[in-house]
C-alpha cells in the first residue's frame, strides 16, 4: 500500500470542506446562513431601499421644481419626505454597513463566517421584513408623516393615522437587527482574527467596523426608549411628551439626538473604512499614519456622543448648554480630519493608479470636505439659529451624506465587486456614472444653501413665485436628474448580463489585505486554510501565502467531522483560543424573525392580543433555536487544527463566544434602561415639585421587598452555576428552579408596588414613568426566570454537564444586568422620592 | 516570550480611558449646567457654583488624562533596531498601544479645554 500523495490529501480535505459549507440548492437556499449569502442579500435589499427611497427624492424634486405647483398635494409630500429621510437612513444607510462588514469582514479577518451566522441570517430577515412593511405604507396612503425625528406634539396629538405607530413599531423592529449585526461584528473583530493578526495589524477596516458597532451599542438604545413610550403615549395615553399630563416634548428630542448624532457618524465611519482599504492598494504603499487613523476613529465615535444638543439650539436651553455642545461638535471636526490628511499622505506618497473606485474617492473627499465646513459652520450656535430649518441644512447634511457614506459605498462597489460577481464592473460606464453623479449632485445640492439663507424652509411642498427662489430651485431639480442618471449607470452595471465576459483575474486589484485571497470564482468556505498572519499586508509582505493558504498549510484545512467551524483567538494578540463549531442553514432564522415581526406589526394594527401571542410563538421558536442550535456538547474535547496544534472543541464562561455576545447584547440593554431612568430624572428637573404633591406610591414596602427577592434570585444562579461545576445535580436543580420561583415572586413584589398604591399612568408623566420603570424591570425578571428553567431542563436532558456549562454561564451573566437594573429601579422609584 | 503573557484587557480599556474621560467631563458639566439652571438659580440666574463646579471637573479630568498619558508614555519603548518595525513582535503592538492611547489623551484634553472655555465665558443661565 502505497501513502497517498500529499495532493491527493489536499484534495479529499478541500472536497470534505466543500460539502461542510455548502450553500443550500433550491428553495432551501433561503434558509442559508452563511455570510457570503446573507451579506449579498442584505447588500442588494439596502440599496434597492437606497433607490426607492431616491424615487421619492425625485418626486419631491419635481413637486419643487416650480412655485406653486401641484403634483404632489401636501399629504403626499409629508409622507414623501418622512419616508425619504426615514428609508435612507434606517434602511440603507445602517443597514448598507453592517451588509458590507457581515460580507467583508470574515474575508478579511481570514475567518470562514462570523461567530453567529444564525443571527446575522435573523438580522436579514428582520429588516428586510420591517423595510417591506414601512416602503409598502406608502402605497396606502398610510404612511408616517412627521419627518424622520417625529417630534412630537406632531405625532403624538396630530397624527391619528398608523402612520407615526408604523414608523414606532417598525424602527424598533428594525433596531433589534441592528443591534443584532453590532453584537455579531464586535465578537468577530475581536475574537475571530486569524492567528498573529495582533491588534496593530488588524484591517483598518475592521477598527472602524468595531468603532461603529460600538456605537451602535449605545446609540440605538436611546430611540428604541423613546419610541417606546412615545407609542405607549400614542396606543395608551401615557402623557410623556404631553405638557397637559405632566410630559414634555423635549425628552423626545433629547432621546432621539442621543441616537441621531451618532447615526451619522455610524454611517460615516464604515464608509471612511472602505475608503481606508482602498487607499492604500491603489497608492501601492502601505497607508500612512495608522495610529493616527484608529485615533481619529476612536475620537470621533465618542466625540459624537457629546453633540446630540446642537439639534435643539432653538429650543430654549440656557447658553451654557449650547456652549458646551458647540465646543463638542467643533472638536469632533480634528479627528474627522486626521484621517483625511492620512488618506491624503498615503496618495502623495505613493504611485497612484488610476480607477474608477479611486475617482468616487476624490469625489467623496471634495464634496465631504464641503458639508464638513458646513457643519463646523452650524455647530456655532448664532449661525444655527439663522439657518436652523431651512433649506441650507438639507444642502449641509446631504454634502456629508452623500461625501461621507454614498461615494464610498460606490467606490467600495467598483472595487469589491469582483469578490462577489467574479468579474469586474465597467471602466467605462463608473467614469460616466461618476462625472454624471459629481455633476448632478453639486448642481442639484450647491445652490441649495443660497435657497436656504434667502430663506426657504424645509419640508413645505411648494412656496410662492413671489419668494423669488423658483431658478434656484428649478437648478437643483435638474440637478436631481443628472445625479439620478448616474445612479442609473451604475444600476445598469451592476445587473447587464455579463456571462460573456471572463472572470476577474485573483487579486485584481494587486492589494495587499487579506480578502483577496479569495478564488475566482469563491468558493463558499471563504478561505482554504485560516493563515497565520504577521504583517498589515500580508499578500504583498509574507512570502508564499497563497501558495501555503491554497495547498491547506495553515489552520484548519479540513472538516473531517463535516462541520463547519473556525478559530477563535484572543483579544489583543490573537492567540488561538479554541475551535468554534459553527451552525449550518436552517429556517430557524426567518421563522424567527417572522414570529418578532408579527408582534411590531400587528401592534400597529392596534390588534394588542394577536401581537401578544405573536411574541409568545417567537419566544418558542427562540428556545427551540437555542435549544437545537447552540452551546452543543462536542464528541471529543479538543482536535488538531493543523500546523501541529490541538486546541478544545468548547469553551464557556467569559472565554466563550456566546458569554461575549451575551455581554454586549446586554450593554445595549441597559443602555436603553438608562434612558428611561434618564426620563424619571427629565421630569424631575422640569417639575418644581416631584413627585408631584397628591400621589403617594409607589411606597418603599413593596420595592424593598423586591430588591430581597430578586437579590435572593441573583444568589440563586450564581449557586446553581457553582454547584453544577462541582456536580451537584440536585443542587443545581435546586438552585435554578429556586431562582425562578424567588424570580416570579420579585417581579410580582414590584409591580405590587405601584399597584398597591393606585399609581394611575395615565393621570400625569410621574406615575407613568414610575410604571414603564416597574414593567421593564419585571420584564426582564420574567425572562430571567424562562433562563433558569431552560438550564434546568438542559441539564436534565444532558446537553449541560458540569464541564460543559456554558448556557449557564451565560444566564449568569444576564442575571448580573438584572439585579443590577432591578436594584436600580428600586433606588429610584422607592429611594428617590424620600429624597426629593 | 514574558510580552505575551501581560494581561492583555488591561491594554485595549487604556485605549478607551481617556475619551471617557472626556465623557465624564461633559456629560457632569452638562447635568451641573442643567440643573443648576432648572432648580437653583432659574432662567436668567447667574450660574455661580456651577461654573466653579466645572472648573472643579476641569482640574479632575485634565488630572486624569495626564495620568492615563503618563501610563502610555512609559508603554512606548524605544523602537529596536533592525528591520522588524510593524511586524509581528509584541514591543509593535505595545508601542501601538502607546502611540494611539497618547494621541487620545491629547485630543480628549484639547475637547475638555473646549468645554472648560464655556464656563469660563459664560456667566448666567440665560
Amino acid at each position: 500500500m502505497s501513502e497517498p500523495s500529499p495532493e491527493q490529501v489536499g484534495a479529499e480535505q478541500a472536497a470534505r470542506l466543500l460539502k461542510a459549507w455548502e450553500t443550500p440548492t433550491g428553495w432551501r437556499y433561503w434558509s442559508a446562513v452563511n455570510n457570503s449569502a446573507v451579506g449579498v442579500w442584505y447588500t442588494a435589499s439596502s440599496f434597492f431601499f437606497f433607490l426607492f427611497a431616491g424615487v421619492l427624492a425625485l418626486m419631491m424634486r419635481t413637486q419643487l421644481a416650480v412655485p406653486d405647483n401641484d403634483l404632489l398635494s401636501a399629504d403626499l409630500y409629508n409622507q414623501a419626505f418622512t419616508v425619504h429621510g426615514s428609508v435612507m437612513m434606517f434602511l440603507f444607510a445602517i443597514p448598507i454597513f453592517e451588509a458590507i462588514a457581515v460580507l467583508l469582514l470574515p474575508q478579511m479577518l481570514g475567518a470562514r463566517d462570523l461567530p453567529f451566522p444564525r443571527l446575522s441570517a435573523f438580522g436579514f430577515w428582520c429588516f428586510m421584513l420591517g423595510g417591506i412593511f414601512l416602503c409598502g405604507s406608502i402605497f396606502f396612503d398610510a404612511a408616517p408623516r412627521g419627518g424622520w425625528f417625529m417630534y412630537p406634539p406632531l405625532t403624538s396629538k396630530y397624527q391619528p393615522g398608523i402612520g407615526a405607530d408604523m414608523w414606532l413599531l417598525g424602527f424598533s423592529f428594525i433596531e433589534v437587527a441592528a443591534i443584532a449585526a453590532a453584537v455579531e461584528l464586535i465578537v468577530g473583530t475581536l475574537k475571530c482574527r486569524p492567528p498573529g493578526m495582533r491588534i496593530n495589524l488588524v484591517p483598518l477596516y475592521a477598527w472602524y467596523t468595531l468603532v461603529a458597532a460600538a456605537m451602535v451599542l449605545f446609540a440605538f438604545p436611546p430611540l428604541i426608549a423613546g419610541s417606546m413610550l412615545l407609542e405607549v403615549e400614542r396606543a395608551f395615553g401615557w402623557p410623556f411628551f404631553d405638557p397637559a399630563g405632566g410630559g414634555d416634548p423635549l425628552l423626545w428630542q433629547h432621546l432621539f439626538w442621543l441616537f441621531g448624532h451618532p447615526e451619522v457618524y455610524i454611517i460615516f465611519l464604515p464608509s471612511v473604512a472602505l475608503v481606508a482599504m482602498m487607499v492604500p492598494t491603489f497608492a501601492r504603499r502601505p497607508v500612512v499614519g495608522y495610529d493616527w487613523i484608529v485615533l481619529s476613529a476612536i475620537g470621533t465615535g465618542f466625540l459624537s456622543f457629546g453633540l446630540w444638543v446642537h439639534h435643539m439650539y432653538t429650543t430654549g436651553l440656557p447658553g451654557v448648554s449650547l456652549g458646551l455642545f458647540s465646543a463638542a461638535s467643533t472638536a469632533v471636526a480634528i479627528p474627522t480630519g486626521v484621517q483625511l490628511f492620512c488618506f491624503l499622505a498615503t496618495i502623495l506618497m505613493g504611485r497612484v493608479t488610476r480607477s474608477t473606485p479611486m475617482l468616487f474617492m476624490f469625489g467623496s473627499l471634495a464634496i465631504f470636505v464641503l458639508g464638513g465646513l458646513t457643519g463646523v459652520m452650524v455647530a456655532m450656535a448664532p449661525f444655527d439659529f439663522q439657518a436652523h430649518d431651512s433649506f441650507f441644512v438639507v444642502a449641509h447634511f446631504h454634502y456629508t451624506l452623500f461625501g461621507g457614506a454614498v461615494f464610498p459605498i460606490i467606490a467600495g462597489f467598483y472595487y469589491y465587486y469582483p469578490l462577489v460577481g467574479n468579474k469586474m464592473l465597467s471602466e467605462r460606464l463608473g467614469r460616466l456614472a461618476f462625472w454624471l453623479m459629481f455633476i448632478g449632485f453639486n448642481v442639484a445640492f450647491l445652490p441649495m444653501h443660497l435657497t436656504g439663507l434667502r430663506g426657504m424652509p424645509r419640508r413645505v411642498f411648494t412656496y410662492p413665485a413671489a419668494a423669488g427662489l423658483g431658478g434656484l430651485n428649478l437648478v437643483s431639480t435638474i440637478g436631481a436628474f443628472i445625479l439620478a442618471a448616474g445612479v442609473a449607470v451604475i444600476v445598469w452595471d451592476l445587473v447587464r448580463p455579463r456571462s460573456r465576459e471572463p472572470l476577474a483575474p485573483r487579486n485584481p486589484w494587486d492589494a495587499g489585505t487579506l480578502e483577496w485571497v479569495q478564488e475566482m470564482p469563491g468558493k463558499p468556505w471563504g478561505i482554504r486554510s485560516i493563515p497565520q498572519i504577521d504583517s498589515r499586508y500580508p499578500l504583498w509582505d509574507q512570502p508564499d501565502f497563497l501558495r501555503n493558504i491554497d495547498e491547506g498549510r495553515f489552520y484548519l484545512p479540513d472538516a473531517e467531522e463535516g462541520l463547519r467551524e473556525t478559530l477563535v483567538t484572543s483579544v489583543v494578540d490573537a492567540r488561538p483560543l479554541f475551535c468554534q463549531r459553527l451552525p449550518g442553514p436552517s429556517f430557524v432564522t426567518p421563522l424567527a424573525a417572522l414570529t418578532t415581526g408579527g408582534f411590531f406589526i400587528l401592534g400597529t394594527f392596534k390588534l394588542w392580543s394577536l401581537a401578544l401571542a405573536s411574541l409568545v410563538a417567537a419566544l418558542l421558536v427562540f428556545v427551540f433555536w437555542l435549544w437545537t442550535g447552540t452551546a452543543r456538547v462536542p464528541e471529543k474535547q479538543e482536535k488538531d487544527v493543523g500546523c501541529g496544534l490541538t486546541l478544545p472543541l468548547y469553551a464557556s464562561g467569559s472565554s466563550s463566544i456566546g458569554w461575549w455576545g451575551v455581554f454586549i447584547t446586554m450593554l445595549a440593554d441597559f443602555t436603553a434602561y438608562v434612558c428611561l431612568v434618564f426620563g424619571y430624572f427629565f421630569f424631575w428637573t422640569v417639575h418644581a415639585d416631584f413627585p408631584p404633591a397628591p400621589v403617594q406610591g409607589p411606597g418603599v414596602l413593596w420595592p424593598g421587598l423586591a430588591a430581597l427577592l430578586l437579590v435572593g434570585a441573583w444568589s440563586a444562579t450564581w449557586l446553581a452555576r457553582r454547584w453544577n461545576r462541582r456536580d451537584r445535580g440536585r443542587a443545581c436543580h435546586l438552585g435554578l428552579l429556586g431562582g425562578a420561583g424567588l424570580a416570579a415572586l420579585g417581579g410580582a413584589a414590584l409591580v405590587a408596588g405601584p399597584l398597591a398604591t393606585g399609581l394611575d399612568p395615565t393621570s400625569h408623566a410621574y406615575p407613568a414613568i414610575v410604571w414603564l420603570l416597574v414593567i421593564w424591570t419585571a420584564a426582564h425578571v420574567g425572562i430571567g426566570a424562562i433562563m433558569h428553567l431552560y438550564c434546568s431542563a438542559r441539564r436534565l436532558a444532558g446537553h449541560m454537564t458540569p464541564r460543559h456549562d456554558a448556557d449557564l454561564g451565560n444566564v449568569v451573566l444576564y442575571w448580573h444586568f438584572t439585579v443590577l437594573t432591578a436594584l436600580l429601579t428600586v433606588a429610584v422609584i422607592a429611594g428617590f422620592p424620600l429624597l426629593a | 516570550m514574558t510580552d505575551e503573557s501581560r494581561p492583555p484587557r488591561e491594554n485595549l480599556w487604556l485605549l478607551t480611558a481617556a475619551p471617557f474621560i472626556w465623557l465624564a467631563h461633559l456629560l457632569l458639566s452638562y447635568i451641573t449646567g442643567a440643573v443648576w439652571c432648572a432648580k437653583i438659580a432659574g432662567r436668567g440666574g447667574s450660574l455661580g457654583a456651577a461654573r466653579a463646579a466645572i472648573a472643579v471637573y476641569t482640574l479632575l479630568a485634565l488630572a486624569g488624562l495626564a495620568l492615563v498619558g503618563w501610563r502610555a508614555m512609559r508603554r512606548r519603548r524605544p523602537v529596536e533596531p533592525g528591520p522588524a518595525r510593524e511586524y509581528d513582535a509584541p514591543g509593535d503592538r505595545d508601542r501601538f498601544l502607546g502611540r494611539t492611547t497618547l494621541l487620545l489623551t491629547g485630543l480628549s484634553a484639547l475637547a475638555v479645554v473646549y468645554a472648560a472655555l464655556v464656563a469660563l465665558f459664560i456667566r448666567s443661565c440665560r
